[in-house]
């Protein structure tokens, strides 16, 4: 399997934090899919955003950090214009947000191709509804035209996921692109990105809080927790989880059809936040 | 404690119907729920018990007696809210204590110093954290003091709107525990509004499906964990199961 990205060692301080958001966090990613999960400020999201040197205001350090032939470290920001959304894009939590609610839907995923080719608008948009298609989306034509406010959140995360493989990219990351959705639309759309990140061959990352998404939907988990990875394991193994962090979080997770007793609760021990990982 | 009848619930915004003639019943002492996607209008419910929205039909009957006509202060007294997000519900210029003692206040209750000590204890929050201020609080810290808040009061009935969706799950778990510790000691009623199947089954005995402003089916806990009576009949209402079982099992 080739390796997409390699990362070694990554810390990212936000300028005027105590400590770093990100601490020593190593991983690599071949074609698979890969889960990051942890608590709100465990860092997840901080490793996503700095793989697409997103963040002005941290400082980035990395032993190695390898995206194909592109070292992301040194990479000048205009080299990183002609990455990001090409070779290496991210799908947003909610697609309230992230979709501009002036522009007609089409013409934002059609601009992330005419952004990365020399290309006409006529085929810009041949190729946004072939795309728009392929996201099982009924009648392309018709959801062109529309505004975001006029899709429901489910055809919007979904006209997301178009507007991020438009481009052919060999990394996605996705930071927690179904939470905003309801659990009837989210098991669709998983199955899409899932469907389209195999047939293309697309190195996945997965940023969520949600341990039965990343158990089902990913090969392999890593567990974050206060900017570290306390675990990294098989999707399947994590029923067999060894850190008591990842145990506990398990615990806490209310099941249907479980029992009626009161859920274990996280005890938090400040090694954890310590040991190296 | 008294059960809360529900009879034709309806409400119209501008032009657009929200709920379509709503009617359940919620026994004394019992955590009833309310499932279904975005949009369909659990949350409306929640906001026309306690009258946050005031120009629906129908009737509400809390032990016999018509919400409508309750004077103000009684029935804020008997009915209170737990909005989802902690962090925009809370004064962010306000401590704990000026929180807390805002209600006591307003209803002139007695003994304001001894009541905040106490209900600070029932949420299971360190007295020190009285002179903090929300941005000085974690999300599950402010969830507690929202809770705090709004059972200051000593209500009957506390309205719960997704209390946990904006928390962590180990965080969530706490919520969940102190909500269940709550009605076994004081014998709460609740209307907990949820998204997540998970945990109505965990907190509810009973619970009904919402879709587009429709009530479409309710269902007793055994609908989700199989007994074979009480599986839900209306076909959104097992799509909506069914999608939640799988999610939860494996895909």
């Amino acid at each position: 399997m080739s390796v997409i990205l390699d990362v070694q060692n990554l810390s990212v301080a936000y300028r005027g934090a105590l400590s770093p958001a990100v601490n020593r966090v190593s991983f690599q990613l071949g074609q698979e899919r890969l889960g990051i999960v942890g608590e709100s400020g465990s860092g997840k999201s901080t490793v996503g955003r700095a793989l697409l040197r997103l963040l002005d205001s941290a400082d980035i350090t990395a032993d190695r950090m390898q995206f194909q032939d592109v070292d992301l470290l040194a990479a000048s920001e205009r080299q990183m214009l002609g990455i990001r959304g090409k070779r290496m894009s991210m799908i947003l939590q909610d697609p309230k947000f992230s979709l501009n609610p002036i522009r007609k839907v089409g013409d934002q995923v059609a601009e992330a191709w005419l952004a990365h080719n020399r290309a006409s608008h006529k085929e810009a948009r041949a190729r946004t509804l072939e795309m728009l298609t392929s996201v099982s989306i009924r009648d392309p034509e018709r959801v062109y035209d529309m505004y975001p406010h006029q899709v429901s959140g489910g055809m919007g995360q979904r006209i997301m996921i178009a507007m991020m493989l438009l481009t052919d990219p060999q990394l996605v990351i996705a930071d927690e692109p179904t939470s905003a959705l309801d659990v009837t639309v989210r098991m669709q759309v998983l199955s899409i990105l899932d469907r389209l990140v195999r047939d293309r061959g697309i190195g996945l990352i997965v940023i969520s809080h949600d341990l039965n998404l990343v158990r089902n939907f990913c090969d392999r988990v890593l567990i974050m927790y206060a900017g570290r990875v306390v675990e990294s394991l098989a999707a399947c193994d994590l029923d067999r989880a060894q850190h008591p962090y990842t145990q506990g979080l398990l615990a806490a997770q209310p099941r249907i059809g479980g029992p009626r007793r009161p859920l274990p609760v996280l005890q938090r021990r400040p090694e954890w936040a310590e040991e190296p990982s | 404690m008294n059960p809360i009848h529900v009879r034709d619930l309806s409400i119209t915004l501008g032009a657009v119907q929200i709920l379509h003639g709503i009617s359940f019943d919620v026994r004394a002492g019992e955590c009833f729920g309310l499932v279904g996607e975005s949009g369909s209008g659990k949350s409306t419910i929640l906001r026309c018990l306690s009258l946050l929205m005031s120009s629906w039909q129908g009737e509400v009957l809390i032990g016999g007696e018509n919400l409508r006509a309750m004077p103000l202060a009684r029935r804020c007294k008997t009915v209170q809210m737990v909005f989802q997000d902690p962090y925009g519900s809370l004064h962010p210029r306000q401590s704990v204590r000026t929180t807390l003692s805002e209600p006591l206040r307003i209803h002139s209750m007695p003994d304001r110093e001894a009541r905040i000590t106490r209900t600070m204890i029932d949420v299971g929050l360190p007295l020190a954290f009285l002179d903090r201020f929300p941005h000085q609080l974690s999300g599950g810290q402010r969830q507690r003091v929202a809770i705090a808040r709004a059972l200051i009061l000593e209500p009957e009935i506390l309205l719960l709107d997704e209390p946990t969706s904006a928390l962590d799950v180990s965080v969530q778990a706490e919520i969940l525990n102190l909500l269940s510790d709550l009605q076994a000691r004081r014998g709460f009623t609740y209307i907990m509004v949820s998204h997540d199947l998970a945990v109505v089954d965990h907190m509810c005995d009973r619970f009904a499906v919402m879709q587009k402003g429709h009530l479409v089916e309710t269902l007793t806990r055994g609908a989700l964990t199989g007994i074979p009576e009480e599986q839900a009949r209306h076909p959104y209402a097992r799509e909506l199961i069914d999608a939640s079982i799988a999610y939860d099992r494996a895909m």
